[in-house]
């Protein structure tokens, strides 16, 4: 039975509420509202960040070494306005650095699950608000350095944002293996504490803050998906950190962990080893590939509300839902060797991941079959909200599916480091997960501001958006069916790729498009703040209990104490004559009985 | 408006259909394969290929379906209030286990033979791998490799066609890829490590040899050939590569380099 000990912040909270400086309301604040507005607001500004660097990736592979217009003569005075081959490396780096670390993973789990959590299960705040406080303040350490790393002698980090050894360790053998290579993993350190410090919160907020009668299966599915990924990142984290340590080492002290003897780069011996660069790939994707799950069940959990809230139906399948999300958390920690099956791995260990990265697209395929199990037979309304939703489903189909071909080991022996990852990573992590963001955006908008978003213009950004990215990344399969490589400055002088260029071209037309596209979302995000129309506490007739606290919710969140009797999918009950049925609402004829 | 995006949502299945019509008919698919063993790669690739389209189109399918036949504009039903089918629930778990695990058990003996069951036939060279080149070492007249007259050529990789190729592959520095688009044969080469590749080759010419895996800023110059032949043109070339290292090498450069 849950147990709930909401209360015994809201005193605090009423006490101190006015008397509040606005240092201590909007910048120190403990209030998990403000702090996950504060994510949402820097993870934005570093999507922005990350989204530039990525057009800057797509011009060079469209037109490698073409003049850039205005910031080339700024950037590459030496090279006469072309970017440099160095500069390439360090714009793939950061791109993925700062998306992944920056922009994905704080953004589910720092934005949504700070803001949501407290209200979705009835609680007036996290368990630990000042922790919830620092797991903020963490962040800007991680900024500044990552910040500081771009302007670093040499550039900035470019060994990839999977930073293998010996590239990322030896410094001869890299131009950004300056200090650039040390801020880029203390930065990542430092987001590392601030999602452990997120992660320990949540679960203790989750386990132990719920509102009378919120039992576990009562929990919305986005609850479930932030609480398992809160567990991913309690077990997966300590052991990326160690790594970073170990490489930190590796580079200033030369521990030689990562390290093999009798190197020899750019003609210089460095100090000798004893180590292996396995050992690192090994340890660091014993943390990203979990990532990878990290990076997508949030989202998960946010499209199945939405889905479920605008088809007017319960969710098809909740227990389903919530078991997959926890077979899909456990596999994803024996499957990391998918990413070392041309690694010099031994082959028969490779044979044992296949089979388990075989078996996580179950719960996957699950998932999407409950989804479209929720809108048959409902009523759909096309809210912006719900196409983001909906557009999340279809293209997480894509992403889940082209999965399969990298797991089959024979054939990821040919489109290992293609393209074709590529376009499964950007089908699962922007059209998969950064769709899905853009939905809970516009859906939970009015809660946290009180106005609703613009429907006309958010609908046209969800239509630039969804159009210019299967522009940018569908031709990327065939691309990588080619045996197209990443990570190439200039891929066309090898015979094979060399007619792939006008296909390029066209991918990063619609890059562009769909970073201008973008512009449209932040006139609508900003200009609703201010001019959107007032939400009221339940814009959507929706049944969770965030829609039953003001919008936006004052310090403590709800004016009443909400007791839940019901899971939060209850549309379209009989019980009831409205089509929802608030999960706070007390059932018609035991109004009087307590809940039990 | 409704409609509109029910459309929407059917233009992915029309995108998919024709880019993956429209990417063989003009040549931006899987390159030609000359190897004797690749085609258990591609055959692998279009299996799954096939596999995934048919839950593709279903799936993408069932969505504009429910999308359009659902739209709150145009639907008067009332919603199907309902939690769930235990049943379906067991039939979309049982049925994609069946096929995963399928396809899982189908393509073991595929990876056994690239990378598990080594031929059992003498190295044909040494290539180890530095930033930004591929450095190859044939044997000398000897026949042996790692002796003072080993044959040293640089991204310039001749072998013979129609017969089991095996070498060793090293790095120097950093990691590389050891990438034959056209041989679908694919190796990182790690430093303080010695890996077996093989392969064989059914025709003769001129490949890529690419670097897959980010060897720093020059990695996208490195750059490889690979030159399929004859035996008797091989054993040429190798003759011609022998005399004029040893014409323009001083032996005791050579041996140094060892
Ligand atoms: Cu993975
Ligand atoms: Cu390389």
């Amino acid at each position: 039975m849950s147990t709930t000990v909401a209360g015994s912040h809201s005193h605090e909270a009423s006490s101190h509420g006015h008397s509040e400086s606005f240092i201590s309301t909007y910048i120190f604040s403990k209030d998990h509202k403000i702090i996950g507005i504060q994510f949402l607001f820097s993870t934005l500004l570093w999507f922005l960040v990350g989204g530039l660097l990525a057009l800057a990736v797509r011009m060079q592979v469209a037109w490698p070494w073409a003049e850039i217009p205005i910031l080339g003569k700024l950037l590459f005075a030496a090279e006469g306005g072309q970017m440099s081959p160095e500069f390439y490396t360090m714009l793939f780096t950061m791109h993925a650095s700062v998306m992944i670390f920056f922009v994905i993973i704080p953004i589910l789990a720092g934005a949504f699950g700070n803001y949501l959590i407290p209200l979705m299960i009835g609680a007036d705040d996290m368990a630990f608000p000042t922790l919830n406080m620092l797991s903020y303040w963490f962040m800007w350490p991680a900024f500044i350095l990552m910040g500081m790393s771009f302007f670093a002698e040499g550039g900035s980090a470019s060994s990839g944002w999977t930073a293998y050894p010996p590239l990322s360790v030896i410094s001869e053998s890299a131009p950004g293996s300056g200090s650039a290579q040390d801020l880029w993993l203390l930065g990542l350190i430092f987001v590392g504490i601030s999602s452990m410090m997120g992660s320990v919160n949540y679960m203790t907020t989750i386990i132990q803050m719920r509102a009378p009668g919120m039992t576990m299966f009562r929990l919305p599915l986005t609850i479930w998906a932030m609480f398992i990924t809160a567990v991913l990142q309690a077990f997966a984290l300590p052991v990326l950190t160690a790594a970073l340590f170990m490489q930190l080492l590796d580079r200033n002290f030369a521990t030689g962990f990562f390290i093999p003897d009798g190197l020899i780069v750019n003609n210089i011996d460095p100090a000798p080893g004893g180590g292996h660069p396995l050992l690192w790939q090994h340890l660091f994707w014993f943390y990203s590939h979990p990532a990878v799950y990290i990076m997508i069940l949030p989202a998960m959990g946010m499209v199945s509300d939405i889905i479920s809230c605008f088809a007017r139906k319960p969710i098809f399948g909740y227990k389903p839902m919530v078991y997959s999300i926890c077979g899909i958390a456990g596999l994803g920690f024996i499957v990391w060797g998918h990413h070392m099956f041309v690694s010099g791995m031994n082959p028969a260990l490779g044979m044992s991941f296949m089979v388990a990265t075989m078996m996580i697209a179950l719960p996957s395929a699950v998932k999407v079959f409950n989804w479209l199990g929720t809108i048959w037979g409902g009523q759909i309304h096309y809210t912006t909200a719900m196409l983001f939703a909906l557009s999340f489903v279809s293209m997480f189909i894509i992403g889940g599916l082209s999965g399969i071909f990298m797991a089959a080991t024979p054939v990821d022996i040919f489109i290992h480091d293609t393209y074709f990852i590529v376009a499964h990573f950007h089908y699962v992590l922007f059209a998969g997960t950064a769709m899905g963001v853009f939905g809970a955006i516009y859906f939970w908008f009015p809660k946290m501001f009180g106005r609703l978003m613009n429907e006309p213009l958010g609908k046209l950004h969800f239509l630039l958006t969804f159009l210019f990215l299967n522009g940018t990344f569908f031709p990327m399969h065939i691309l990588g069916a080619v045996g197209f490589p990443r990570r190439l400055a200039d891929p066309y002088h090898y015979e094979t790729f060399r007619h792939l260029q006008p296909l390029n071209e066209f991918m990063t037309y619609c890059a562009i498009g769909m970073v201008a596209a973008q512009i449209i979302f932040a006139v609508n995000f900003i200009g609703s703040m201010f001019f959107g129309r007032p939400a009221g506490r339940n814009p959507w007739n929706a049944n969770g209990l965030e829609w039953t606290a003001p919008s936006p919710p004052g310090h403590g969140n709800f004016d009443f104490q909400p007791v839940v009797y019901r899971g939060p999918y209850e549309y379209g009950s009989p019980e009831v004559d409205s089509d929802y049925y608030l999960q706070t609402q007390p059932p018609p004829e035991t109004k009087e009985e307590a809940v039990v | 408006m409704g409609r509109f995006w029910c459309l929407l949502f059917f233009s992915v299945i029309v995108m998919a259909v024709v880019t993956f019509v429209l990417g063989p008919v003009y040549d931006h698919w899987l390159p030609e394969d000359i190897s004797r063993d690749g085609h258990t790669i591609d055959h692998l690739f279009l299996f799954i290929l096939a596999l995934t389209s048919i839950v593709f189109l279903g799936t993408q399918f069932c969505l504009f379906v429910f999308m359009w036949k659902y739209d709150a504009a145009k639907n008067a039903k009332p919603v199907e209030y309902t939690h769930g089918s235990h049943t379906l629930e067991v039939i979309w778990t049982i049925i994609p286990t069946g096929i995963l695990l399928f396809i899982a058990l189908y393509q073991m003996n595929a990876w056994a033979d690239s990378k598990m069951r080594r031929p059992d036939v003498a190295p044909l060279l040494e290539v180890t791998a530095r930033q930004f080149e591929w450095r190859l070492r044939y044997p000398g007249p000897d026949g042996e490799i790692g002796t003072q007259d080993d044959i040293h050529t640089v991204n310039d990789l001749h072998i013979p066609v129609n017969e089991d190729i095996l070498f060793s592959l090293k790095s120097m520095d950093v990691l590389h890829s050891f990438f034959l688009p056209n041989l679908r044969v694919k190796q990182d080469a790690v430093p303080g490590m010695k890996q077996w590749v093989w392969f064989r080759a059914l025709e003769e010419g001129e490949y890529d040899l690419v670097c897959a895996e980010l060897c720093g800023w020059g990695h996208y110059k490195m750059k490889g050939r690979i030159t399929v032949e004859s035996r008797a043109q091989f054993d040429k070339w190798l003759e011609e590569q022998y005399l004029a290292q040893e014409a323009t090498q001083d032996p005791a450069l050579a041996a140094s380099e060892n």
